[in-house]
């Protein structure tokens, strides 16, 4: 699973609700270099559909893999060109 | 632009080198075009200035930066009063009329219903993980919305410009707000 990517950082927003979990993984995505791989950990329900939604509205980014572990929500996105 | 075929003796008069700029030229002209037009805009123009209806335009509008667009939120009358530096934190939830309130109106209209309401509902946000309005303001032009305080409405709520959070535009109408609605995908009136 989360093992396959190369994570470059761990953005954690747990306890953080919308739009918080979208606006930090922006924020964090741009910090990144191309070809890096974001991990997000989010507590908030929404940011499955919320974060696969950014993904695929935003030029620059692409969603590798949401993972549902009941107490948290991992996202893996990769900053692209 | 002139469509007309150059009469057939100016045929060399352009070399090859400066048809091969002209259409250099062109091309970045029509890259640039396709830039704009991928771009998504925004305007939201916000009227409200209760403490509930601060929030739709925040998340909306730095949601929206999240995506890369470009975002106006233009405030008037009330809504001058998110922008509003010493408000923005205080902003107050109405218990009167507000059939959500689970109280009836006899009693909301009591003194300090208002606050205790309010004090109820910032609790909630704050159990939540929800931002707070300065957060979501901050966050908002951090990303680089254009927060805009109407002008007319500054003067007539006898407002000064000096009032506002750094960094929100002032000095703008409904001129300004209208330019930036005619060319968005999305305009919303909250």
């Amino acid at each position: 699973m989360s093992e396959a990517f190369d994570i470059a950082e761990t953005l954690d927003v747990k306890g953080a609700s919308c739009p918080m979990p979208v606006v930090k993984t922006k924020q964090a995505i741009d910090d990144l270099a191309e070809g890096s791989v974001l991990e997000v950990l989010a507590t908030d329900s929404g940011s499955m559909s919320d974060i696969e939604g950014w993904a695929e509205g935003t030029n620059g980014v692409a969603l590798l893999e949401q993972v549902d572990e009941g107490d948290v929500y991992k996202h893996y996105v990769e900053k692209t060109d | 632009m002139s469509t007309d075929t150059p009469p057939a003796s100016d045929g060399d008069s352009l070399t090859e080198a400066e048809l091969q700029a002209r259409i250099e030229e062109l091309e970045e002209t029509v890259a640039d075009l396709k830039a704009d037009d991928e771009q998504k805009k925004m305007t939201i123009v916000a009227t409200q200035g209760t403490f509930d209806m601060a929030y739709p335009p925040l998340i909306l509008a730095s949601t929206a930066a999240a995506f890369g667009w470009d975002v106006v939120v233009f405030h008037t009358f009330w809504g001058l009063d998110i922008l509003h530096e010493e408000k923005s934190g205080n902003l107050q939830l109405s218990a009167v009329g507000n059939p959500n309130m689970p109280m009836p109106n006899a009693l909301a209209a009591l003194p300090g219903m208002d606050r205790m309401a309010t004090r109820m509902m910032e609790k909630r946000i704050d159990d939540n993980g929800t931002a707070t309005i300065d957060e979501l303001i901050e966050l908002s032009l951090d990303q680089g919305v254009e927060l805009q305080a109407c002008q007319m409405t500054i003067e007539l709520m006898d407002y000064d410009e000096d009032d506002f959070h750094d960094d929100v535009t002032v000095g703008v109408g409904a001129a300004t707000a209208l330019q930036h609605m005619a060319e968005s995908d999305i305009q919303l009136l909250v």
